[in-house]
């Protein structure tokens, strides 16, 4: 029932030239039932890094928030943030701690960022398992088997944010032809080195199966 | 002195003080200075500086004026060291308590728990109170209404329009007393934070900061060059004053004395 569940949600992240895309889908999901269609599996953790997450309900945003929270708190103690980086690892550890413990987190994430100082953009993935891993794109859930093959043929680091939009709806209308669920449209987000914007997304695009 | 009632801290003396938060008021009055103005629509925190020695790197020594989160605004009065464990268990509670109610703090809610701090350091064995006094600024969220309140060792908290602690702060007191006016505009505040510091802060503009928090607005701390101006503008006026008291003479002539009170040397705080 939980990898099921978890499955069905789609995690996005693609890094360009001077950002990082995300993408999350906005169907929250319990059995077969919608609960909703405008959900936001997304957490800012500072100015310049964005969290994804999916999983069992409840731990997610439960994760999310504490993750978030002492982010912040490092931010206001002192006076600078914890690059994407650093947040990773931090994640990690604790996701390595949770997982040891008698009632481990179930949460899956992306983490994306651009660095403040170098512009250079970020992006990892996590799993519940606390593996780690760096890469240009990546995803979460079914999504993986659709899209990281049109990533793998497309994907350029030197994209601009304009490529990676367009590359992103290629994924999502593959998502739409081939994947039976409907994940009520995407929310999307770019990390830039001015901070985290609304990427403005059309989910009313119908997308014909063969 | 020796009669044994200021050895432990959670003892009281037979009339009924405890010694030990008496003297840690005693380690605020030796500390540097530090002002709160509120005015219409901003609060201003103002600090005077311990000047820095030769060799000491300004730019990374840490200032007396701290954030405890967006929205709110610390200075303190007393030891350093002390106030660095309070402003951090303030940053904790600050952010445990938007994890915990999906809200910042209401600044009366931080100072309540400051104060809070506080007092539980003058009730229990084993530790000293805290040797510092705070002032704690800024806006609930989303309201418009400026907040300024002071914390003391003991654990008592009370709610300001304008007010100093620190060394000499009674004099700064009586200063605000005498010139505070109702709905300051943000130029007025400052201002009167900076006028009411150089009443006790010998060197000017660069023994002084200043800090300004407007509503759903980041904290601002103003540059040198303009609390130089201040202060310039300020001096002039005095001086302008103090040549129209003596009748007969016009401005500008005659060295006419600044009227500045002149301090102690800075303590160790």
């Amino acid at each position: 029932m939980y990898a099921d569940h978890s499955f069905r949600e789609i995690l996005l992240g693609i890094t360009g030239k001077d950002f990082t895309l995300m993408a999350a889908s906005k169907a929250a999901m319990r059995g077969a039932t919608i609960l909703k269609a405008s959900d936001d599996k997304t957490r800012q953790l500072n100015k310049h890094t964005l969290m994804l997450y999916s999983g069992e309900a409840g731990d997610t945003v439960q994760f999310a928030e504490y993750i978030q929270a002492n982010a912040q708190l490092y931010s206001m103690r002192n006076d600078s943030d914890l690059s994407p980086s650093a947040l990773a690892h931090f994640v990690r550890g604790e996701l390595a701690i949770s997982l040891r413990s008698r009632k481990p987190y179930n949460v899956n994430l992306l983490l994306g960022g651009v660095d403040p100082i170098t512009h250079k953009p970020s992006l990892y993935w996590l799993d519940y398992l606390a593996s780690l891993a760096s890469l240009p794109y990546a995803a979460h859930g079914y999504a993986q088997y659709y899209c990281l093959s049109i990533l793998d043929k497309h994907h350029h680091p030197d994209i601009t944010l304009g490529q990676g939009i367009k590359l992103l709806t290629m994924c999502i209308d593959e998502l739409k032809r081939r994947l039976p669920v409907d994940f009520k449209g995407m929310t999307v987000k770019a990390v830039t080195k001015d901070g985290i914007v609304d990427i403005e997304f059309d989910d009313d695009k119908v997308v014909k199966s063969a | 002195m020796a009669s044994g009632y200021d050895r432990a801290l959670s003892v009281f003396s037979p009339d009924g003080h405890v010694f030990q938060v008496e003297y840690a008021g005693e380690a605020v009055k030796r500390g540097t200075c530090a002002v709160g103005v509120k005015g219409a629509d901003v609060v201003v925190l103002g600090c005077e500086k311990r000047s820095a020695m030769k060799l000491q790197d300004t730019r990374i020594t840490p200032s007396k004026i701290g954030l405890i989160d967006g929205h709110v605004c610390l200075a303190f009065a007393g030891l350093n060291a002390d106030a660095r464990i309070l402003v951090d268990k303030a940053r904790l509670e600050a952010q445990s308590h938007r994890l915990n109610l999906e809200d910042p703090v209401t600044i009366e809610y931080i100072t309540k728990y400051v104060a809070g701090v506080q007092q539980r350091y003058t009730q229990s064995g084993g530790v000293r109170p805290f040797g510092i006094s705070t002032l704690i600024v800024g806006f609930d969220n989303g309201g418009k209404i400026p907040r300024l309140y002071q914390t003391e060792p003991s654990g008592i908290y009370s709610a300001w329009k304008a007010n100093a602690i620190g060394r000499s702060s009674k004099t700064v007191r009586e200063f605000l007393e005498r010139n505070y006016k109702e709905d300051m505009d943000r130029e007025a505040t400052v201002r009167l934070a900076i006028k009411s510091l150089l009443e006790v802060v010998q060197t000017g503009a660069k023994n002084i900061e200043i800090a300004i928090m407007a509503p759903g607005k980041p904290i601002e701390m103003l540059p040198v060059e303009d609390i130089e101006n201040y202060v310039k503008n300020i001096e002039q006026e005095k001086q302008e004053e103090a040549a129209k008291k003596k009748t007969g003479r016009t401005p500008g002539q005659g060295s006419a004395a600044i009227l500045t009170r002149s301090q102690d040397e800075p303590g160790d705080h």
